[in-house]
């Protein structure tokens, strides 16, 4: 048994003796007798190292999973540099608080103030805080941020944003007594711009995605210029690996622009950690939520960085603060930094047109199958796309025989498929071998 | 010592690169996106060899302080070693995509089923969701159910949250956050609750009331029995603010103390590391009668297979993607497997401990405005040093000149200059004996030279950062020039 208390036995004694104390017990006694625990807790018994490494990879055995994945809706396989791990794990950084003493933690706030400049320049935007909880809590937020600036209480949203980013604003809007309406989508697998138009009057803003769940691009800045148009907020939900080619969401006029970080650097990691990015506009940076980071001086004239704009947040103003949170996402923040720095200008360009051009190829060759089509054939899409066939879960079935992961199966029977430049394409010669194979088994056989 | 240090931005040399990419074997595809969807140029990033982007982040890391760095007294913040084997097996994970088939993921479900079970069992409570992402996520998520329980029933005049003003600056924001009203109660002279303030407060408007305990003062709320009984009484839940659970571990739960619902920092009390800021993990328990407003997905066993059951009715619905910090989640479930109950009930006996003896030492020197007994934290101010014209804030950059992260500074709010020290159960006597020293120390030279104390820290790449004109004048983000 552990509990890495470096004090032995004798000297927790004479710490006791020194303090006038004769035992642990002494140390509890405040505590009414009545609702002590009277037998120890029932837990497993303690592990050695040895042996809760042999447990963990138990666990890991457990799953079946290690083959070709071409599954995305909200979680993405992507090129990890080795150095981003690597560095995340310099100990200074990742067993540090949140930095409240700036003059110890200056490498925690140039860092942070590095990823906001990232941020901004992925989005166009002005101003970003130091992150929040993903990309759902993101969109939670940013639903926040158009009451508190438009003080309306009705937001728009797009039927096209992750399942579960809807799922959550709506548990948060439920709280915050917010009116959220769904736009629908057109048969082109887009937001339905005419219906954004109909519903603006007495709301907010409006929140799109792009690209949106089902991979298509959407016609961001019609959208924008339809919610402007009405004097509402647009915010843009991004996917940040396609902004290497994408327009950003300050070109097409974007006043919010929030996401999950996911794909820059970070694992899959079962849903975990990722982080959520916020940029907005230097008209909005006061309701931006959460920590941000910013530069000033010291005494000598030393470029310093600081945890700035505070009066926002919940240790000053307490239930005035624009949020709650404290804790954010910091060192998943800087590993998405680092990822930025690491692909730079050319690298982040390099690998969305290898996403764009591995998710095309992968949906040509599956369209060539026969019973199989492409839901939005005529709406461009960038990693991701739906197809429709004859019973979707049979396919995954037989794929995930072969340990593939194929397209997620969605409610309505499609099958939403992801490729990345993680995959290739002797991988999609062999995944349509197999959809051939289980759409038609007698094919192979005359 | 003072050193300016150079953005990434600004070591930047066009054409030069870190990454690499596998050529791609598909042929390219840009021209089946319409131009008008495109950007026009790249994305202004800078553009560095490996090299010199790891020796630009190496050397940062080296202007920060972690606890592998030294002593990290910072309270109500469990600043306790981090395993380095937690480290090591989080990651086996990775490659783990979260919307797998369950039979595909029998492995992470079976670790987070197990972690929910030891979590309900050191707590007292009956359900656990690992869904929120840190403490304040929990707060919010645990006051989600307080609402949901009481419109369930449709007593919808219950709206009002009742919070002490010693409380964290969490627990109100996030109140308002769920949707209640916040009433504010004075603390009682000794620091608790109290009761009559409590007792005015309470009305057919309660919903509900959260309480730290130990409370931020590093005190055990002696009249919990009485304080649960009142809001009960009055029909209202009570909500346990976790962050200060490395003080009872195995000794007494929140859920045998009547808490209804509660949150758990697992990068507090479970040795998960801060991140600099995150992430964290915030599971929250309740009691049987607020399992059916848990959030969805929920793990159950059907057929001998564990599964994702999202039909629930009466949940509130999701906080976050997925299923939590999940990584998080994997170190936690490792440290309670390392230490097993009594290596959890020796940590907190050990965290108390610690606190009362540096508590003990600094007496006579520093002001204890709740002298008695405290749990895994004790308060103290500067006292009469503040005759000297020091405050806490110069005590604190002292500190740091002499090797130490400071204290948690002005909180709680209700203690004048506080300085608010939890060594945790990771540290040695003498490191605790070191710091007394230095404490000492400082006190000596507020009295001598108090003109070097407002001038520290000195050691440090930087001075203290004027932080007006950062929040009048706020540059966030980096510009050529």
């Amino acid at each position: 048994m552990r509990s890495y208390v470096p004090n032995t036995e004798k000297e927790r004694l004479e710490m006791l003796h020194d303090i006038g104390m004769n035992s642990m017990d002494d140390l509890f006694r405040d505590i009414p007798e009545d609702l002590k625990l009277k037998k120890p807790l029932d837990l497993p018994k303690p592990l050695s190292e040895t042996e809760l490494r042999d447990l963990i990879h138990g666990f890991v055995y457990m799953n079946e999973e290690g083959g070709p994945l071409f599954r995305g809706a909200g979680a993405y396989r992507h090129y990890i540099p080795s150095v981003v791990p690597q560095l995340a794990m310099r100990s200074e950084f990742y067993t540090a608080y949140t930095p409240y003493q700036a003059e110890m933690s200056q490498g925690m706030l140039q860092s942070l103030f590095e990823y906001q400049t990232v941020i901004c320049r992925l989005t166009g935007l002005d101003a970003a805080n130091a992150s929040v909880y993903d990309g759902a809590t993101a969109a939670a937020e940013a639903m926040l941020m158009l009451r508190d600036n438009k003080r309306k209480k009705k937001i728009l949203y797009s039927a096209a944003l992750n399942p579960d980013v809807i799922t959550v604003m709506k548990t948060y809007a439920h709280c915050a007594g917010l009116e959220l309406v769904e736009i629908p989508v057109t048969d082109k697998g887009v937001t339905d711009k005419a219906a954004v138009a109909a519903n603006m009057d007495g709301a907010a803003g409006c929140i799109a995605a792009n690209p949106n769940y089902y991979g298509c691009i959407e016609p961001m800045a019609e959208l924008a210029e339809t919610v402007h148009a009405a004097n509402g907020l647009f915010v843009a939900y991004v996917n940040p690996i396609s902004l290497g080619v994408l327009k950003r969401p300050a070109d097409y006029g974007a006043d919010i622009a929030i996401g999950d970080g996911q794909p820059l650097g970070l694992p899959m990691a079962f849903g975990g950690p990722y982080v959520g990015f916020m940029a907005a506009t230097k008209k909005l940076m006061r309701n931006l939520p959460g920590r941000i980071a910013g530069q000033t001086t010291d005494a000598e004239g030393n470029r310093v960085f600081v945890l700035t704009l505070q009066a926002r947040e919940q240790h000053i103003r307490r239930e005035m603060a624009s949020s709650n949170i404290c804790s954010n996402q910091m060192l998943c923040a800087i590993m998405a930094s680092m990822y930025c720095c690491v692909m730079g200008p050319k690298g982040m360009r390099e690998v969305a047109e290898q996403n764009i051009a591995k998710a095309h190829e992968l949906a040509k060759k599956l369209t060539a199958l026969d019973g199989v089509k492409l839901r939005y054939p005529d709406t461009p899409f960038f990693n991701e796309f739906v197809i429709d066939v004859e019973d979707a879960a049979e396919i995954d079935k037989a794929l995930a025989n072969y340990s593939i992961t194929g397209g997620l199966v969605l409610p309505d029977g499609g099958m939403l498929w992801c490729a990345t430049e993680m995959n290739n394409t002797e991988e999609f010669d062999f995944v349509c071998d197999l959809i051939e194979d289980t759409l038609d088994p007698m094919g192979g056989e005359e | 010592m003072r050193s300016e240090y150079k953005l990434i931005f600004e070591r930047s040399h066009e054409g030069r690169r870190a990454y690499d990419l596998p050529e791609c074997d598909a042929p390219s595809a840009v021209c089946e996106i319409p131009e008008e969807y495109r950007a026009d140029n790249d994305l202004k990033l800078p553009e560095l060899g490996e090299v010199d982007l790891v020796r630009h982040y190496t050397n940062l890391s080296r202007r920060n302080f972690g606890v592998d760095n030294g002593f990290y007294p910072l309270g109500s913040c469990t600043m306790k070693y981090n395993p380095k084997i937690n480290e090591e097996l989080a990651p086996m994970f990775d490659e783990v995509h979260p919307l797998l088939d369950p039979a595909m993921c029998q492995g992470c479900l079976a670790l987070m089923a197990d972690m929910e079970h030891m979590l309900c069992e050191i707590c007292g409570m009956d359900a656990f969701t690992l869904q929120p992402a840190a403490g304040a996520h929990g707060e919010l998520t645990g006051l989600m159910h307080i609402r949901a329980y009481h419109e369930h029933r449709g007593d919808t005049a219950r709206t009002t949250m009742i919070v002490p003003d010693a409380a964290h600056g969490t627990n109100p924001a996030s109140a308002a956050m769920a949707g209640f009203k916040v009433k504010e109660i004075k603390s009682a002279p000794d620091g608790g609750v109290d009761l009559d303030a409590l007792r005015a407060a309470v009305g057919p408007d309660t919903a509900g009331l959260m309480l730290t305990n130990p409370s931020t003062l590093g005190l055990f709320e002696r009249n919990i029995k009485e304080i649960a009984k009142i809001v009960h009484e009055a029909g209202g839940l009570l909500y346990y603010d976790g962050a200060n659970l490395n003080a009872i571990m195995g000794v007494v739960r929140p859920g045998d103390m009547g808490f209804d619902v509660m949150h758990i920092n697992l990068h507090k009390t479970f040795s998960t590391p801060h991140g600099g800021g995150g992430p964290g993990s915030g599971p929250v328990g309740v009691k049987s009668h607020l399992i059916p407003f848990m959030p969805v997905p929920r793990i159950e066993q059907k057929d001998g297979m564990l599964t994702l059951n999202y039909d629930k009715p009466d949940s509130i619905g999701k906080i976050k993607s997925f299923y939590g910090n999940f990584g998080v989640i994997v170190k936690a479930y490792c440290y309670i497997r390392s230490l097993g109950a009594a290596g959890l009930k020796e940590a907190s006996e050990n965290a108390v401990l610690n606190a009362n003896y540096v508590m003990n030492k600094l007496r006579g020197v520093y002001e204890i405005p709740h002298d008695r007994t405290c749990m895994h934290e004790c308060v103290v101010t500067p006292g009469e040093l503040m005759d000297y014209g020091v405050n806490t804030s110069d005590i604190a950059k002292a500190l740091i000149d002499r090797g130490y992260h400071p204290p948690t500074i002005y909180f709680p709010l209700i203690v004048h200059e506080a300085m608010m020290i939890e060594p945790t159960e990771s540290e040695s006597r003498e490191t605790l004996d070191e710091f007394v020293e230095a404490m000492k120390g400082i006190a000596e030279q507020v009295k001598t030279d108090a003109s070097a104390i407002h001038a520290a820290p000195v050691t440090t790449p930087v001075g203290r950062p004027d932080e007006v004109t950062a929040a009048r004048k706020p540059i966030v983000k980096y510009e050529e020039e």
